[in-house]
């Protein structure tokens, strides 16, 4: 069951300190995202009306950035990098043997919920690649046995 | 018993946590009182997490540590031991200007950073107008670092001499091209030398306000700068008051949101002023109408970051170092397929051989090096017979090639070259930001015209060629300008592989 819809004033509360900034949309749908895993729609009209901008503006700039979301991701969320230094020593391995046994295409979400799996371009680790990163922590010199650590830790 | 473990994601992502919670077991266990700091990385990232001992005031290194390596690190009995970590070849062999402090200090301690020659520049650059600043940093004959290579004294001319009520210096920490990881090492193992450079180009330029765009793939960075930025205000070095001289300068961190063209100058300030990363024409140059139509210079961590160091050692020290047009240092960056990763600082005009077999040592995976793809994903693929190529702007440029931002990514002879041509159009088509039709369709159509000749169509090949021209002339910026750069570089040096071998007669 997915969680209640966020109230107004509590979008307004998220976004609030942002009001005053220069070039504050960003900063606010972070904030938004960080809150609730994903940028509500409820949110949308509270943003909009804040910034005196369009619902069709806002919705541009959310759709342009890969990192926003419309639909909250799974428990975790595994980025893999699919650039070129990791490719060198078996990125592309790596990610499609980890889609495969998930049974997953890149952006999806395994049954339980539980794992995301997306690329990413570069995580700055290209000295110790391939690269990945479950959450907020980053790992290198992934092979497919860390890689089976990393999942069963994720719970996918 | 002083300890230096590394925080940077490199040595993160490497096991450095587990190390310091099995050092701070192995030093309970043995009745050891232990002073662990966090430090940034050396750049050796081969021998990450390398630990450091200090005996006798020298720092010895242990690496690359694993957990139950600490008991014998800590006794000194360890077979890691490499001895005085300065006097590694890797390190003795460098220059280390910009990143004289990386790996060394803790990068949030600025009592730390001011022991180590923080803060003297600008204490001097505080004493000098607004020009002089400006004309010491063109005498340094520091160029654009982001890999334009743009003179930055020229840049901060322009926006010192145009006449508004706000002028802004935006750090451009949108670091996305594979191969680079400069400018993370440094935000998080120097932070305060790049506020600190963004506080002399504000005295320099006339801006009061600074901010840094930092991508969203660099949580450990974002979470050091924020902090350092915290710090520095509280210490006064940002803030209405800069070091008690009156003048002011205050700064923010921006996270982007994972679009790689954003590290496009107009792009990002189009993301930062909370639109679409989308590119704008230039002119008007952002020097003169910049973040929210107002004279902004956008300059890199490292370039930005190299401003302390030519205020404290002076112009001419800086410009001593280098070839031809390129001066003072380059932060060279050693990725992919290598024995020894990571970050050397060195004058530019060492070649690229002696980079890929020498330094790097050859590939991780013993077999021969077949390509090297320089200066990030809009770099050409150069074949070793390109390797005598000096590293300077001008001089990899007469070789057909991109120094850009000096990141190196090798490949051995398993690669598949025509598969990174296409999956330079396939980023191409992912990150496009829209503007340019030959950028948004043409990347598109570049992989299917790839996967054509890879299915055997000779004919497709000239339609290739014919598309990367189209792309190249019909684009804003560099993300469609120079993707055919590392196309055509495969069709050139690799042609052989550009169509599939016919069947043996």
């Amino acid at each position: 069951m997915s969680p209640p819809l966020p109230a107004s004033d509590e979008i307004e509360a998220i976004i609030a300190p942002y009001r005053n900034a220069e070039g504050p949309l960003l900063p606010m749908l972070h904030a938004v995202q960080d809150a609730f895993g994903h940028i509500p729609e409820t949110a949308h009209r509270v943003i909009a009306e804040a910034l005196n901008i369009s619902r069709a503006e806002l919705h541009g700039v959310i759709s342009f950035y890969h990192d926003f979301r419309s639909q909250p991701a799974g428990r975790h969320v595994l980025k893999i990098c699919r650039a070129e230094a990791c490719q060198a020593v078996g990125g592309a391995a790596l990610a499609d043997a980890t889609l495969k046994r998930l049974g997953l295409e890149w952006h999806g979400t395994t049954r339980n919920g539980a794992v995301t799996v997306e690329p990413v371009y570069c995580l700055g680790l290209c000295a110790c690649a391939p690269a990945a990163m479950l959450d907020d922590r980053v790992l290198g010199r992934v092979d497919d046995a860390r890689m089976t650590t990393l999942l069963a830790e994720a719970g996918a | 018993m002083k300890v230096y473990v590394p925080m940077d994601s490199a040595a993160k992502a490497l096991g450095a946590e587990a190390v310091v919670a099995a050092l701070h077991a192995a030093a309970r266990d043995a009745g050891i009182a232990l002073e662990l700091v966090r430090t940034g990385t050396r750049g050796m990232i081969w021998l990450e997490p390398l630990v450091e001992v200090e005996i006798d005031g020298l720092r010895h290194g242990y690496g690359p540590a694993a957990p139950e390596d600490a008991g014998a690190i800590l006794d000194g009995t360890s077979q890691k031991a490499l001895g005085p970590v300065e006097e590694l070849d890797w390190m003795a062999r460098q220059t280390r200007l910009t990143f004289a402090r990386v790996g060394v200090i803790d990068p949030l301690s600025l009592e730390d950073y001011v022991a180590h020659g923080g803060l003297a520049g600008l204490r001097r650059a505080l004493g000098m107008t607004g020009a002089a600043i400006v004309e010491e940093v063109t005498a340094s004959g520091l160029r654009g670092r982001g890999g334009a290579g743009f003179p930055t004294g020229i840049k901060w001319k322009t926006v010192h001499e145009a006449q508004a009520p706000q002028k802004y210096i935006v750090c451009n920490a949108d670091e996305g091209d594979s191969g680079t990881f400069a400018d993370r090492m440094l935000m998080e193992g120097d932070p305060f030398t790049l506020i600190e450079g963004m506080v002399i180009a504000g005295l320099g330029v006339g801006a009061t306000r600074g901010y840094v765009y930092l991508r969203s793939e660099y949580p450990d960075a974002i979470r050091v700068m924020r902090r350092a930025v915290e710090i520095a205000r509280k210490e006064r070095v940002l803030g209405a008051d800069v070091l008690g001289s009156g003048r002011a300068f205050d700064m923010e961190i921006r996270v982007g949101a994972g679009a790689y063209v954003c590290g496009e100058e107009t792009s990002l300030l189009n993301s930062l002023e909370g639109k679409r990363g989308v590119v704008r024409a230039k002119p008007p140059l952002p020097a003169l109408e910049g973040f929210l139509g107002r004279p902004t210079v956008v300059n890199n961590v490292i370039s930005l970051a190299t401003v302390p160091v030519i205020f404290e050692k002076g112009a001419q020290h800086y410009a001593d170092f280098g070839l031809g047009r390129s001066r003072g240092t380059v932060t060279l960056q050693i990725a992919g397929n290598v024995a020894r990763g990571g970050l050397f600082e060195t004058a530019f005009g060492i070649t690229l051989g002696e980079v890929v077999e020498g330094l790097a040592g050859g590939t991780a995976s013993g077999r021969p090096v077949k390509a090297v793809q320089v200066g990030g994903p809009l770099g050409a693929y150069l074949p070793a017979s390109k390797f005598d190529a000096p590293l300077g702007y001008e001089e990899l440029d007469a070789k057909g090639g991109l120094l850009g931002h000096a990141g190196m990514v090798v490949f051995d002879d398993t690669a598949d070259m025509m598969s990174m041509a296409r999956f330079a159009m396939e980023f191409c088509a992912i990150e496009s930001c829209g503007k340019c039709t030959p950028c948004r369709i043409g990347a598109v159509r570049g992989v299917e015209t790839i996967d054509r000749i890879r299915q055997g169509d000779g004919e497709a090949v000239p339609l290739l060629r014919d598309l990367c021209e189209t792309m190249k002339d019909g684009s804003l910026c560099a993300l469609g300008g120079l993707t055919p750069l590392p196309v055509e570089s495969v069709l050139d040096h690799f042609a052989d592989e550009a169509l599939p071998r016919r069947e043996a007669a």
